[in-house]
């Protein structure tokens, strides 16, 4: 059998998939918070958070509600991007003006009491949710056993995130979007309601994260400590993208995935260092990041 | 006008020490050190963020290097407490100048990121390296005794030599703001473009600024360890470096004594809440954080000053009407 | 009820001679619990221990004994600085006699120093470090419920006597984690069985599907998940989500408790094999207790730390009404040592010179949901380590407490 680093080939193969599914994740969360960044100048250190919200709602659905997985998926993001937007409406929009410190430490204020509040209630252990009818079981690709809920899930956030993609650069909305974050005052004076577009895109940001929690849900513990594990990682596939980027956080997500596979079979204790040590090194190289532009 | 302000400022001082001097009188010694020791960690990272402008979101890597080096000096190597100190503090400031000389390159919030990069990596390092005993960290560390002739085990003599540790990190904290060099950094904060252009080595101040910074918030780490007796991984989390941020804040971003204010404020708040609210700690600490971004901008100190102000300039126009 | 409590009175008369000074401190027992309110070690521990530990006092009745009880509760986040501080704020000011629970072995450690250096009691349920009886046992501290070590042994013997004599680690980076894998690769080696690889795992861990893939890959019969908590739920719930139980492996937790199959759910954690030293479904007594903390904790089933809480609060206090005197720690733990345990969840047991309590431990597979009648319906048995085989000999520990 060939081999690599005295690693068989075809088992590496099975691990490279494997980092395509986590990058998946971090794509999803990072492109809400790049959004989000992008737009509102704002680190929103709060993402976390609603993922966490997002998964916790989708097994809340389920359990005192009887709503479905798949319904879940669709309302659920939208559930979360209206408490987000709530959450903008009462506290973010004092801070837009003041430095990017204040809106990150805002953020770190409102994460640790959301999830407080969900400890508070649900306590830490977690909650069950299983995998939903139809995505159990897997395909065997000969090198790997792949599980269908794995494949669903590099299917449904490529989606999602091709989609938000495509709004915002491609769509009359997201034109008006990118006008309001960009130039407010002129936006404003052409008839465009600012303060509501701003109010969108924050919604929009923190329902994709919502979205991604669903999506985490069968396959992560459901716990009120989910996000503040991911978000800290999340940040530095943004930062590496380049904050802001769209693009450059689909990709860098699924990059990173796929490199963080490798050193979890060469040397597993150094692989959630490894996000840290590729941000040092673009940074040096790159002060914008891999898809940024110098601001 | 001088004269009148130095005044004041040297009564504050006087008040202020005497209050620091009568703690273990009013609460229990571990208390007031554990404030003491987080106090001067804050203002150490203040003299970054509040007077040259820059955010490091990896300071408790100094806190953590310097405990662990100060606690391994101690237990394996056996060397006196003071020297131990020295080396813990002398360690993390070695570690500032590796840190600074790879961050300072960048700007805001890029250079956050970098300096958040490394000390995971330290992290990793210190999970991984056979001395700090994982995380069950370095348990059991002697406190030692000072020349030999003060012995340190006793809680109440410990605070006051504590005490004059801080007072002293504080002393430097105050010099170098007050001298041309900490003119300099303020001139960064305001205008870096500025101050380059007027001839500057700005790389050189900022990494002078960042290795001071990390010395002291090391000799806060060392002074820890004589605390608690213990070095752990807790330390070096990320998340200290997050409290940093909310205590200097809190207290008062570019004021000297303000971040003592806040990691009082902090530290009471963990302790003393910890068995009365519970689980309720850290939305409380989130709640904070809320209030003092929108409400409390500058923090306690900085509001203070702004009453003090108020107070004093309306005195001063009152006198001069009737005058 | 009379006829023990006059006995206990003689015996405290007998016990009291010699000390003139013996007396309850300021009046009132203070009983400390000490633990994780909030992050990850919450589930197991946290509300519920101190719910376990204001039922014993009320159980125990103090006022029949002349007693005094508080209890009080501190979350103590998983720091080792804020769990010794509150530690020390404790005994110094609010004069608290007995710390309980303290699970995480860093503040387990910073704890027991300052307890020591105090003269008063720590009685460990929810912590594990098995260094607590051996290089760091003190005279005031006892480990109630568990170890690393004892886990080890009992999953790691009884899962290679039936035929699991292959095993693939998975292990958290930690110092627990590692001592976890250390002590079950001894014993599986010493048993005839091997091992055939080991991951560890970056502490905390989200996603463990690529060391699932190497440990599938190795065709071990078992893997072993040295971690705990959040890491050996995502491990369990994506092993069932690549079929490595259909497959023919089998997963041993060597650190499980009840929690963590409650938020797994059976679908996810059936066949997994564990052991615990208590579990709420085998005695009466047992039930009755199930029943009261279910109630009161919102559904949650009492873990074995929790009722370790229960037991180790309960010896304590009938040890400090014989005495008639709470101040002086290792006085109080030498008598606890010297007075055979009995109490309603954990029943009869001793306590070794070493401050190990001593009591059987149980290994455990959890139930299929076929098999499951009810909520809270988890585990089956598979067999009983007596109390003697259970724990680490006392002469491997290196306490310096026992002497050779």
């Amino acid at each position: 059998m060939t081999e690599i680093f005295g690693f068989p080939i075809q088992a590496l193969m099975g691990q490279l998939v494997l980092g395509l599914v986590n990058g998946s994740f971090y794509a999803m969360l990072s492109i809400g918070l790049s959004v989000i960044f992008g737009m509102l100048n704002i680190i929103n250190f709060a993402h976390g958070a609603f993922y966490m919200i997002g998964a916790f709602l989708a097994w809340m659905g389920l359990y005192y509600w009887g709503i479905s997985y798949w319904w879940s998926l669709i309302l659920v993001p939208l559930a979360v991007a209206l408490i987000g937007i709530a959450v903008e409406r009462t506290l973010l929009q004092w801070i837009y003006k003041l430095d990017h410190l204040y809106g990150l430490l805002l953020t770190f204020g409102i994460a640790l009491v959301i999830e407080g509040m969900f400890r508070h209630w649900f306590g830490v252990a977690g909650q069950p949710f299983d995998v939903p009818e139809g995505l159990t079981g897997g395909f065997n690709l000969g090198f790997m056993f792949l599980p269908k809920y794995r494949a669903w899930v590099i299917v449904a956030s490529l989606t999602v995130c091709v989609g938000t993609w495509f709004i915002i650069e491609k769509t009359r909305l997201g034109s008006y979007l990118r006008a309001a974050t960009e130039n407010p005052k002129l936006t404003q004076a052409f008839g465009i309601n600012v303060p509501i577009m701003v109010m969108l895109i924050y919604g929009l940001g923190v329902g994709l994260a919502g979205f991604a929690g669903v999506l985490a849900a069968p396959v992560l513990q459901v716990s009120p400590l989910m996000g503040s594990n991911m978000i800290i990682v999340v940040f530095a596939v943004v930062v590496i993208g380049g904050m802001g980027s769209i693009v450059g956080s689909i990709a860098t997500g699924l990059m990173l995935g796929i490199v963080e596979a490798i050193p979890k079979v060469l040397y597993p204790e150094i692989s959630s260092t490894m996000v840290f040590i590729i941000m040092a090194i673009v940074l040096l190289l790159r002060p914008a990041g891999l898809f940024g532009k110098e601001r | 006008m001088t004269e009148t302000f130095l005044t004041i400022n040297r009564v504050r001082i006087v008040v202020l020490l005497a209050l620091a001097m009568a703690v273990p009188f009013v609460t229990y010694p571990v208390l007031g050190m554990t404030v003491l020791c987080f106090g001067l960690f804050a203002c150490s990272f203040n003299l970054l963020l509040g007077y040259t402008g820059l955010l490091s979101f990896g300071h408790a890597t100094f806190l953590g290097t310097a405990a662990y080096v100060t606690a391994h000096a101690l237990k394996a190597w056996e060397l006196p407490t003071l020297p131990s100190l020295a080396l813990g503090a002398g360690a993390a400031a070695l570690l500032g100048a590796v840190f600074g000389l790879i961050a300072i390159r960048r700007h805001g919030i890029y250079f956050a990121m970098v300096t958040l990069a490394l000390a995971q990596m330290m992290f990793f390092v210190f999970l991984k390296a056979p001395f700090t005993g994982g995380e069950d960290g370095l348990q059991g560390v002697p406190r030692g005794s000072l020349f030999g002739l003060i012995d340190l085990s006793d809680d109440t003599t410990l605070y006051y030599v504590v005490l004059a540790i801080v007072v002293f990190g504080l002393w430097v904290i105050h010099r170098a703001i007050h001298s041309p060099f900490g003119e300099v950094l303020k001139a960064i904060r305001e205008n870096e473009a500025r101050v380059t252009s007027l001839g500057y080595d700005v790389a050189r101040y900022k990494l002078l600024a960042f290795v001071l910074s990390a010395g002291l918030a090391g000799l806060a780490g060392a002074t820890k360890v004589l605390v608690f007796k213990f070095a752990t991984l807790a330390d070096v989390h990320w998340h200290v470096s997050g409290e940093v941020v909310l205590m200097t804040l809190l207290g008062g971003v570019g004021t000297v004594i303000g971040p003592m204010l806040g990691a009082g404020v902090v530290v009471v708040l963990q302790n003393e809440l910890a068995d009365k609210v519970g689980s309720f700690v850290t939305i409380i600490i989130g709640v904070i954080f809320i209030l003092c971004v929108l409400i409390f901008r500058r923090g306690i100190a900085g509001e203070l000053n702004e009453l003090r102000r108020r107070v004093l300039g309306d005195a001063r126009s009152g006198s001069a009407d009737g005058g | 009820m009379l006829k023990g409590s006059s006995i206990g009175l003689c015996v405290g008369a007998l016990l009291s001679l010699g000390t003139a000074h013996a007396e309850i401190t300021d009046g009132v027992v203070r009983i400390g619990v000490l633990n994780d309110q909030s992050g990850i070690y919450a589930g197991l521990s946290g509300p519920g221990s101190i719910w376990a530990a204001k039922k014993a006092v009320e159980d125990f009745q103090p006022e029949k004994h002349g007693l005094k009880v508080e209890v009080v509760a501190a979350d103590h986040q998983n720091k080792p600085d804020i769990g010794s501080s509150i530690a020390r704020k404790w005994i110094d000011v609010d004069k608290v006699d007995m710390i309980v629970d303290v699970p995480t072995s860093s503040v387990i450690l910073a704890v027991n120093q300052v307890v020591q250096e105090k003269n008063k009691v720590m009685i460990v349920s929810g912590g594990g470090t098995a260094d607590l009886t051996g290089t760091a046992c003190t005279p005031n501290s006892i480990h109630w419920t568990y170890d690393t070590w004892a886990l080890a042994n009992a999953t790691g013997k009884a899962v290679v006597k039936t035929g699991g004599d292959s095993w693939y680690f998975l292990t958290a980076d930690y110092a627990f984690g590692q001592a976890l894998e250390r002590d079950t690769e001894a014993v599986v080696l010493k048993n005839g069985g091997k091992v055939l690889g080991k991951i560890r795992h970056p502490f905390p861990g989200t996603d463990f599907s690529s060391f699932l893939l190497q440990a599938q890959a190795s065709k071990a019969k078992v893997i072993g998940l040295a971690n705990a908590g959040g890491d050996t739920i995502n491990a369990i719930k994506q092993a069932a989500e690549f079929g490595i139980t259909q497959g023919g492996q089998n997963l041993a937790g060597l650190l499980v408790f009840i929690s963590d199959v409650q938020a797994l759910g059976l679908n996810a954690a059936q066949g997994l094999i564990l052991t615990e030293a208590w579990y709420w479904d085998m005695t009466d007594e047992n039930r009755k207790f199930a029943q009261a903390f279910t109630a009161a904790n919102r559904g949650a089933f009492p873990t074995s730390a929790q009722a370790g809480v229960y037991s180790a609060v309960t010896h304590y206090l009938k040890t400090v009404a014989t005495l008639k005197e709470d101040g002086d720690g290792a006085k109080v733990v030498a008598a606890m040592k010297a007075t055979p345990t009995d109490d309603p969840l954990f029943g009869k047991g001793t306590i070794r010179a070493d401050g190990r309590k001593i009591h059987p431990l149980y290994l455990f597979e959890v139930k299929k949901p076929s098999e499951s009648k009810g909520p809270g319906d988890f585990y089956k048995l598979r067999a009983t380590i007596p109390a003697e085989e259970a724990f680490r000999p006392l002469e491997d520990g290196g306490c310096p407490l026992v002497k050779k």
